[in-house]
């Protein structure tokens, strides 16, 4: 059996009378790629929030990387990585700036701060650009920097949402080639997306409407569940039975 | 401790990168300096003053030999007839004119009722009230010489002296008052600033999710601030020292020390702020307004506090650079210590235990 590195059950956000997400349960494995999809309204982000523990559930409970999200909050922050698609970088710091401040956040020592921004140097290619402000990087490698730092201090689990907006297909996949290298390391992705395309990269999807998850497994078999050839019309069924205006 | 020194590092790089900003912030004290002790001086030097001399007697002569040899005043004509002064005074030349009665000295041997008459232009209030008060306290001189010489035994004696500042240099009571302006408005809106501007670019909720320590991180970001800050005092301590010949008569160290207390509250009350807002024009607006304005008109940096109706006064009580003012005018110029301003100090480290209480409480680590 493998390791399950976030487990769900029943968990629950409200509004006063609004349920922005009902009693959702799922489990993530480890080095899985687990694509988290809906409408814009579905409750994503909310799920998302009280999984990285900036919201508080209602009711249900949920361990993060082996942690309570209600009791270790500290000890889930130290083990996920998160990027949003809000934020990249601090513009105006420059590459290894940026690095050694995230880096140095996640308590790594000065030395491991050194090798680790050596390594993602050379990966990124971006060693001509090291001491280059953030601001003046196109946004495909700001995007790549920024999920390069969001998981270095080796976290069991990063959260990236809507990772690739605002970007063309070839830099969406160049984005996507971290994301396989980051799962095959065994760091569990946990990725909201707009993209249907990307949808089909990922190990299993769940699909959200109205808060509840109303589909979850291999993008394969979802296609063969609702006998279509994409998870684009797969959505496409499901989001027409929602009832809830999108935000 | 060391990721309080990462958070530092990252803020003074944000300062730094930012040179325009650096370059005001360092700059605008050393212009206020130079704007408030060379042109918005209160002094008043060299007044031209006209006079017209109806009795041409011993004692006028001797009066307008005073003034002659005064420094403030320069005798710019004598008038002929009442009706050259509006003449004078329209010229714009002149800013006093002096009339002295038909037979001055007799009167004033004889009847000891000699009158003189100053007309002073009043379209500048302060200007006009300070130029009649030299004139006043020359004449008055003069008076006194006059009943010694006569041994009169009723003589009335106004003596006028001003504490602390004789000359009455209006630079001694601008240094302060440009102090505290300064160190709010860096400390205060900066401090606020910086921190929205982490609310409004979403990389709040990035350290939220991260283990970072919420209060480490806010005191990092106020860190660099004090010490531009402290460089302000120096500088402006400095230029006034050098170019205006200001004395510091009290402790160095104590105004350091108490400057250092009034950034705290500047910087505790910058943490309120940003605590309530959410946008980074908000901060800076809520803290002009809710700091700049009061401390211009209310503080008694530029109207004397004794002279605002009682309400005024009242509200000028909880603006913190009223104390501060108190403060440094005492140690700068009557050289005061500890012992005498303790009851100020004192004011101002509950302002700051009241800020500080207020931002911590409102300071959430979730977000909404």
């Amino acid at each position: 059996m493998s390791e399950k590195v976030l487990i769900t059950k029943n968990l629950t956000k409200k509004f006063g009378d609004f349920v922005a997400v009902d009693n959702i349960s799922f489990d993530l494995e480890k080095g899985e790629i687990f694509g988290f999809l809906g409408a814009n309204g579905a409750g994503k982000t909310t799920a998302m929030k009280m999984l990285i523990g900036i919201s508080k559930p209602t009711s249900g409970s949920a361990t993060v990387a082996g942690f309570d999200i209600y009791k270790q909050t500290e000890l889930v922050k130290s083990n996920i990585g998160y990027m949003s698609q809000k934020f990249s970088l601090y513009d105006d710091l420059t590459v290894i700036e940026n690095i050694r401040f995230f880096a140095g956040i996640y308590g790594l020592s000065d030395k491991e701060i050194k090798e680790k921004s050596d390594i993602l140097i050379e990966k990124l290619e971006m060693k001509s650009e090291i001491n280059t402000l953030v601001a003046s990087l196109p946004l495909g490698w700001k995007q790549k920097l920024s999920f390069s730092i969001a998981i270095v201090h080796n976290p069991k689990i990063v959260f990236l949402d809507e990772p690739t907006g605002g970007v063309d297909p070839a830099s969406r996949r160049l984005f996507w080639d971290l994301i396989y290298e980051a799962a095959h390391n065994g760091t569990t992705v946990f990725v909201t997306t707009h993209y249907m395309d990307e949808a089909e990269y990922c190990n299993r999807v769940s699909i959200m409407v109205d808060g509840r998850i109303e589909a979850l497994d291999s993008p394969f078999n979802l296609k063969k569940q609702f006998k279509v050839n994409s998870i684009d019309e797969v959505f496409h069924q499901l989001a027409r039975k929602a009832t809830r205006q999108a935000d | 401790m060391k990721e309080f020194w990462i958070y530092i590092v990252k803020e003074t790089l944000h300062i730094l990168r930012d040179r325009k900003s650096l370059g005001i912030m360092l700059g605008i004290p050393i212009m206020q300096i130079f704007l408030f002790g060379f042109a918005l001086t209160t002094e008043v030097k060299n007044s031209q003053i006209a006079i017209l001399d109806n009795s041409k007697d011993l004692a006028t002569r001797t009066i307008i030999e005073k003034f002659e040899a005064n420094r403030y005043f320069e005798v710019n004509k004598s008038l002929k007839s009442i009706s050259d002064i509006e003449k004078a005074f329209k010229s714009g030349k002149i800013k006093l004119a002096i009339v002295f009665q038909n037979n001055f000295r007799d009167n004033l041997l004889h009847s000891n009722k000699a009158q003189i008459q100053l007309i002073s232009d009043a379209s500048d209030p302060n200007t006009g009230t300070t130029v009649v008060n030299y004139a006043t306290s020359i004449i008055n001189d003069y008076q006194n010489q006059l009943t010694q010489q006569a041994n009169l035994p009723y003589q009335i004696k106004v003596e006028n002296r001003m504490l602390y500042n004789p000359q009455l240099l209006s630079s001694y009571t601008f240094v302060p008052g440009v102090m505290g302006m300064i160190l709010l408005l860096i400390c205060a809106m900066m401090t606020s600033v910086t921190i929205v501007r982490e609310k409004e670019l979403n990389t709040m909720e990035v350290l939220l999710v991260s283990p970072f320590n919420p209060y480490l991180f806010i005191m990092s970001k106020a860190v660099p601030y004090v010490v531009l800050s402290l460089i302000n005092v120096t500088s402006i301590l400095y230029f006034s020292k050098i170019l205006f010949d200001i004395p510091i008569n009290g402790s160095l160290l104590l105004i350091y020390f108490e400057s250092f207390l009034f950034i705290s509250v500047a910087v505790s009350f910058g943490l309120m702020v940003s605590n309530v807002t959410s946008s980074q024009q908000i901060a800076m607006s809520l803290s002009q307004v809710g700091l700049m304005m009061p401390t211009l008109l209310l503080s008694g940096f530029l109207f004397p506090r004794e002279n605002m109706p009682l309400p005024m006064q009242l509200i000028s009580n909880i603006v913190p650079t009223t104390w501060f003012i108190i403060i440094i005018k005492g140690i700068m110029i009557k050289g005061l210590g500890l012992q005498m301003l303790w009851k100020e100090t004192l004011i101002m480290l509950l302002m700051l235990v009241f800020f500080l209480f207020i931002s911590f409480k409102k300071f959430s680590i979730r977000l909404k």
